[in-house]
């Protein structure tokens, strides 16, 4: 595809802290590379405002190459931008033509409180995993690998779950602010794998729990976070969370968890 | 953990919404199934003859209070759940996917109940609710035949019946699946499957239900 340049109009959600209240600021790019990803488009937007003497735009960011699951930005209605599984990260600025305007949201959702600008607080994640996403080894040698046998397919599905970045983008694309995408494929990977037996019947129900305590939405079977999820971690997941569930409802423990 | 703590975290909500939905479906099929009767076109022999044993079976009377139970729990439990859910997000986006990325009858749940519930209550009104009365008044049944030809006579009677059809349709499009899918029953072996039954559920009992007000009106039956 043919080289470009390009000047944009971003409208970009500016915000102090979680207290305070936010809105839009208007900003011109020129001169903006087809061949820029997202993210350095914003850099050149943050350079040219630091020579102005202005606040940079807060955003998160890391790896930029879509595994790290930081680069929360929610562009012109979509998590992530418009493409398919991908991360703000690998959006790339071909998608864009002269004189568009891109209008940049954080991620919205009570239990993502906006920390800055575009960067919000994604620790919910991190206690939800501390609340059960978690196996029990024992210490000692290392076992060997081929004592515990793993059937093919199961060890697919539950790596193709354990793709998950926490990026958030499930949360921010549900209409119920639902956290189930993520919290399915967490529990999904141990699920599937012997490792996670121990703590099975309780996993599932620890880690929902944390999820509502969080303030997370709850799931409506919508399947806009299957749609906008960077890694195509599918709805499949959440049917195996509800089973889980199930089982433990029917046979996991009375008096514990 | 015990059952109430089970049934009271997001997914147990949900479940409750699937379990008490799928037991609504089957009031449907029922229901459209005792009133379809009427399309013998014999004067209403054989659809009196089945309400006569709905209204006054012992066992489905007893039913009718666990179904009367079932659809408040999932009025009450579908609203509550609506309200909760629309907390999450104080803050909305200036810019929503809106179809991109989902459909508008799954995000619509809430609304489309509404509409089926209010139909809800003007039909029972004009039919459930005398008829019950006079069972314990007058230790008669209505004549529920007579009373349809007359009521479907009148257009905006009609037009309310079929607006309560439409949203009953878009309602089981999404929750006919949903509850399958709340179930863990979405895998890709039974997903295709369940969509395929649950759209043409929702198309044939709204439809089937739909035509006896306009069989009615147009006198196609008499
Ligand atoms: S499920 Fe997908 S969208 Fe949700 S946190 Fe994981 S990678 Fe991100
Ligand atoms: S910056 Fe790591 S995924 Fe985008």
């Amino acid at each position: 595809m043919q080289h470009y340049t390009m000047n944009l109009t971003l409208k970009v959600w500016r915000q102090k802290n979680s207290k305070s209240q936010g809105a839009f600021e208007t900003f011109q790019v020129k001169d903006i590379s087809s061949e820029m990803s997202f993210l350095e488009m914003i850099d050149v937007l943050n350079e040219q405002l630091v020579s102005e003497g202005k606040e940079p735009i807060a955003f998160d960011h890391d790896c930029r190459e879509g595994i790290c699951g930081m680069c929360s930005m929610y562009i012109n209605g979509r998590a992530h931008g418009p493409w398919h599984e991908t991360t703000t990260c690998q959006l790339h600025m071909r998608e864009y033509k002269n004189g568009d305007t891109i209008v940049i949201e954080p991620w919205r959702a009570s239990a993502f409180p906006v920390i800055k600008d575009l960067a919000v607080d994604r620790t919910a994640f991190d206690r939800i995993i501390a609340a059960g996403g978690y196996i029990s080894v024992n210490t000692g040698n290392a076992v060997d690998a081929n004592c515990l046998p793993v059937e093919k397919q199961q060890a697919d599905d539950a790596f193709a779950a354990a793709t998950c970045i926490g990026c958030g983008a499930c949360v921010a694309a549900c209409p119920n602010a639902s956290a189930m995408l993520f919290v399915s494929a967490k529990v999904s990977h141990l699920a599937l794998l012997p490792q996670g037996e121990p703590e099975r019947k309780k996993r599932v129900v620890n880690m929902i729990s944390q999820m509502d305590t969080e303030g997370f939405g709850s799931c409506t079977n919508i399947g806009a976070c299957e749609a906008e999820c960077p890694k195509g971690i599918s709805l499949e997941n959440i049917a195996r969370l509800n089973r889980e569930y199930i089982g433990s409802m029917l046979s996991g423990s009375a008096t514990g968890v | 953990m015990n059952w109430k703590l089970y049934f009271s975290t997001s997914v147990g909500k949900k479940i409750q919404m699937a379990l008490t939905g799928l037991f609504l479906i089957v009031f449907l099929i029922v229901h459209c199934y005792v009133n379809a009767q009427i399309f013998y076109n014999d004067n209403g022999v054989r659809f009196t003859e089945a309400a006569h044993f709905m209204g006054t079976n012992f066992l489905i009377r007893a039913t009718e209070i666990g179904l009367f139970g079932f659809l408040i729990l999932h009025i009450v439990q579908g609203l509550s759940l609506y309200f909760a859910n629309n907390s999450k997000r104080p803050s909305r986006y200036a810019v929503s996917a809106g179809n991109a990325t989902s459909k508008w009858y799954s995000r619509s749940m809430a609304l489309l109940g509404t509409l089926i519930l209010l139909f809800l209550v003007m039909h029972l009104y004009k039919f459930w609710a005398p008829n019950r009365w006079s069972q314990l008044s007058t230790g008669h049944e209505l004549d529920l035949y007579a009373a349809m030809r007359e009521e479907f006579q009148i257009m905006w009677v009609v037009g309310v019946y079929l607006f309560g059809c439409f949203s009953l349709a878009w309602h089981l499009v999404h929750g006919f699946y949903s509850a399958f899918q709340t179930l863990g029953l979405g895998m890709h072996r039974y997903k295709g499957m369940i969509k395929a039954v649950g759209v043409g559920f929702s198309i044939i009992v709204p439809l089937i239900f739909a035509a006896m007000p306009i069989a009615f009106h147009f006198h196609i039956i008499n």
